[in-house]
C-alpha cells in the first residue's frame, strides 16, 4: 500500500518540477496576476468585489472572435477588443458602481453578481451557447524549442505582457497625480475627498485601468482557449477571486501575489496530477483555498492580523 | 398584540404559498409545472434565508446542500432494478438501499444538515469576504465531486426514473413545512441571538452571545432545509449536476435579494415574484397570446430580465421589495384610525 503511494508521489513530484510544466504554470500565474490586479485595484478604491470582471474579459474575447470571423487584421481585432472592454467597464462604473458606492460590501458584491449574469445572458442571446472561435492569434500557441523542452510562445508572451503591464501600472501609481489620488483613495476614501481628491475621477480611473488589464487578459486567454462561449473566463474569475482573497485583498501587492500563486499552483497541479485525478483539480485548488483561509483569514501575504471586520 | 403580530408573520407567507397552490390547481396541466417549480423555489430560498437573512453573512454555498439533497433523495429513490443502468458504479450499500418518498426526503434533509454542520465547523469562524469566498469554494468542490465521483450517483448523467412524487400538494406542503421551521427558528432565543449578532456583533458579544455557535446552528438548520428542498426538487424534475450549480445559486440569491433578504416575508415574496416573472417570460419565449396578439421574445430573455431587475432593485431599493420587514398591517391600521 505504502510503496505504490510513495512511487506515485515521486511521479507527481518529478512531473511538477518538469521545466515545461513550470513555464506553463508561470504563464498561467502571470495571466491570473493581471486579473488579480484588475480586481484588487477596483476593490482598493471602491471597496467593491467585482464579480463581473470575467464578463468584461468575455466581452473582449467576443470582440476578438468577431474580428477574426470577418477576417479583419489582428491589430484591428485587438483594438476592437480594447475599445469594447473599456467602454463596457466605464458604463458599468457609471450605471452600477457609482450609485452603490455607499452600500455595504455584500450588497455591492451581489450587484456585480447580477451584472455578471446580465452580461453573460446577453452574450448567450447574441452569440448562442456554442459561441464563436477567435483564430487570428492561434499561431502563438505553437511551441518554440529551447534545448530539449518545447515552450509555447504564448507562455512567453503572457509573462512578458504581464511584466510590462505591471511595470506601467507601478509607474502610473507612483509617478502620476492620478496614481497618487488613487492610492490616497485606497487608503481612506472619505479623507481623500476632504483634501480634494475627486471621487468620481479616481473611481473611473481605477475602473479604466482594470478594464485595460481585462482587455490584455482577453487577448492572452483567447490564444490559449480559442473557443469563446458566454461562460468564457467565468471559472478563471472565480479562481482568481479566491486567490485575491487568499493573498490579502486590502493591499494591491498581496492581492497580485495571491492571484499569481493560485494560477501557478493550479498550473503545476494540472500538469503534475495523473489523468485520473486531474478532473478533481478544482477540488484540490479550492480545498487549499479553504485551508489557507482558515489559518490566515486576513491574507497569506499580509503581515500582522487584519482588523476585525464588522460582518 | 404580540401574538397577532406573530400570527401575521407566519400566516401571511403561508397564505401566499397556499394561495399559489390553489391557483395552480385551476390552471392547465402544462402551466401547473410552473407553480410547482415556484413552490420548490420558495423552499430553497427560505432555507437560504434561515442562514443568510438571520446572520447577515453572505453564502454562495447553499446550493451545494441542495445538491446533496438531490443526490441523497435521488440515489435512494431510483428503483433497485434500474440502478445498474443509471448508476453502474454505485457503492454496494447505496445500490441495495431503496426507500419510499417520505423517507427519502427526510434522508435528504438529514444528510444536507450533517454536511452543513461539518462544513460549518471550520467555516463559521470566518467572516466578511473570506466567508463569502470559502462558501464559494464549498460549492465548487461539491459540484466537482458530484460531477465525477460515480460511486455516489450518476455523475454527469441525469437522475432519470426517480418517482415524480412532488406534485402541487407535496410542493406546497414542503414549502409550508420549511416556512414553519424558519418561523419557529427566528422566534426562538437562538434566532433572536443570531439576529442580534447581525445588527451589532460587538454588542451581541458583550451580552454573552457566541457568534460562532449561533451561526453554526443556523448554518446546520438551513443546510437541513436546503437538503429537504433538494429532495423535493429531484422528485419533481429529472436533474443533473448542472441544474444545481452556479445558475441556481444566482437565481435563488436574486429571489432573496429582490424580496428583501432580512425577512421571511421577503424571502417568500421574492421567490414567488421572480418565479412568476420567470414563468411568464418562459412562456413568451415560446410565443405568448396577449390581447389577441402573439408576443414572442428570443430564448434566453429570462435571465437578462431577471438579472437586470436584480441590479435595478439593488440600486433603487437595496433592502428589497418588502424593505426586509415582516408582513404587518400596522401602516394600514394607522391610516384607518389617525391618532
Amino acid at each position: 500500500m505504502i510503496t505504490p503511494l510513495a512511487s506515485g508521489l515521486t511521479d507527481v513530484l518529478s512531473d511538477a518540477v518538469d521545466l515545461q510544466v513550470q513555464v506553463d504554470a508561470i504563464g498561467l500565474g502571470a495571466i491570473f496576476a493581471l486579473m488579480a490586479v484588475g480586481i484588487g485595484l477596483v476593490f482598493g478604491v471602491l471597496r467593491l468585489v467585482n464579480f463581473a470582471y470575467g464578463q468584461l474579459i468575455m466581452a473582449g474575447a467576443f470582440a476578438l472572435a468577431y474580428a477574426s470571423d470577418r477576417g479583419w487584421p489582428v491589430a484591428v481585432g485587438i483594438a476592437l477588443c480594447f475599445a469594447v472592454v473599456i467602454v463596457l467597464s466605464l458604463a458599468m462604473e457609471r450605471v452600477v458602481f457609482r450609485p452603490l458606492r455607499s452600500q455595504s460590501p455584500a450588497v455591492m458584491l451581489i450587484a456585480t453578481f447580477a451584472v455578471a449574469f446580465l452580461l453573460q445572458s446577453i452574450a448567450l442571446l447574441w452569440f448562442g451557447p456554442l459561441g464563436k472561435t477567435a483564430a487570428s492569434l492561434a499561431e502563438l500557441n505553437r511551441p518554440v524549442t529551447f534545448g530539449d523542452v518545447d515552450i509555447r510562445k504564448i507562455a512567453i508572451v503572457a509573462i512578458a505582457s504581464a511584466a510590462v503591464s505591471l511595470g506601467l501600472l507601478v509607474l502610473l501609481l507612483n509617478r502620476t497625480s492620478l496614481g497618487l489620488h488613487m492610492r490616497a483613495a485606497a487608503m481612506d476614501f472619505q479623507t481623500a475627498r476632504l483634501v480634494g481628491v475627486r471621487a468620481n475621477l479616481v473611481s473611473a480611473g481605477a475602473v479604466l485601468v482594470a478594464g485595460v488589464l481585462a482587455a490584455v487578459v482577453a487577448v492572452l486567454l483567447t490564444v490559449q482557449f480559442p473557443t469563446v462561449t458566454p461562460t468564457f473566463a467565468l471559472r478563471e474569475t472565480i479562481i482568481v477571486l479566491a486567490g485575491v482573497v487568499v493573498g490579502g485583498m486590502t493591499r494591491l501587492l498581496s492581492a497580485t501575489l495571491g492571484g499569481f500563486t493560485i494560477g501557478y499552483v493550479s498550473g503545476v497541479l494540472g500538469g503534475a496530477l495523473p489523468t485520473a485525478q486531474s478532473q478533481y483539480l478544482p477540488t484540490f485548488v479550492f480545498g487549499l483555498v479553504i485551508l489557507v483561509l482558515l489559518f490566515r483569514p486576513g491574507g497569506l501575504f499580509l503581515r500582522g492580523r487584519a482588523a476585525v471586520e464588522r460582518v | 398584540m404580540n401574538t397577532r403580530r406573530a400570527a401575521l408573520e407566519l400566516g401571511a407567507p403561508v397564505v401566499l404559498v397556499v394561495g399559489a397552490a390553489f391557483l395552480g390547481m385551476l390552471v392547465s396541466r402544462s402551466t401547473e409545472i410552473y407553480f410547482i417549480n415556484a413552490l420548490v423555489s420558495v423552499s430553497i430560498v427560505v432555507a437560504i434565508y434561515v442562514f443568510v437573512g438571520n446572520s447577515g453573512v453572505l453564502s454562495f454555498g447553499h446550493i451545494s446542500f441542495v445538491a446533496i439533497g438531490v443526490w441523497t433523495a435521488g440515489v435512494l429513490s431510483v428503483p433497485e432494478q434500474e440502478k445498474p443502468a443509471v448508476m453502474p458504479y454505485l457503492f454496494d450499500f447505496l445500490r441495495d438501499t431503496t426507500v419510499g418518498n417520505i423517507p427519502s426526503l427526510i434522508a435528504a434533509g438529514l444528510v444536507g444538515g450533517v454536511f452543513a454542520l461539518l462544513v460549518g465547523l471550520p467555516l463559521m469562524r470566518l467572516s466578511g469576504l473570506a466567508a463569502g469566498i470559502a462558501t464559494f469554494a464549498v460549492l465548487e468542490i461539491t459540484n466537482n465531486i458530484l460531477r465525477y465521483y460515480e460511486k455516489v450517483g450518476p455523475g454527469l448523467n441525469t437522475f432519470s426514473s426517480v418517482s415524480e412524487t412532488t406534485d402541487l400538494r407535496q410542493a406546497a406542503l414542503g414549502a409550508v413545512a420549511v416556512i414553519v421551521a424558519a418561523f419557529a427558528y427566528q422566534r426562538s432565543r437562538f434566532g433572536r441571538q443570531l439576529r442580534a449578532t447581525r445588527e451589532d456583533p460587538a454588542a451581541a458579544r458583550a451580552v454573552g452571545v457566541s457568534i460562532y455557535r449561533q451561526r453554526l446552528g443556523a448554518f446546520a438548520l438551513s443546510g437541513f432545509l436546503a437538503g429537504l428542498a433538494g429532495g423535493l426538487y429531484v422528485h419533481f424534475l429529472p436533474l443533473n449536476v448542472d441544474a444545481v450549480s452556479l445558475d441556481l445559486t444566482f437565481i435563488t440569491l436574486a429571489m432573496l435579494v429582490i424580496g428583501g433578504s432580512t425577512s421571511l416575508w421577503g424571502a417568500v415574496v421574492g421567490a414567488l415574484a421572480v418565479s412568476a416573472l420567470d414563468s411568464v417570460l418562459a412562456n413568451a419565449e415560446n410565443g405568448l397570446e396577449l390581447v389577441g396578439r402573439t408576443v414572442e421574445v428570443p430564448a434566453g430573455t429570462r435571465i437578462v430580465v431577471v438579472s437586470a431587475l436584480m441590479a435595478l432593485v439593488l440600486i433603487l431599493r437595496p433592502s428589497g421589495l418588502t424593505g426586509g420587514r415582516e408582513f404587518s398591517v400596522d401602516p394600514l391600521w394607522r391610516k384607518l384610525r389617525p391618532s
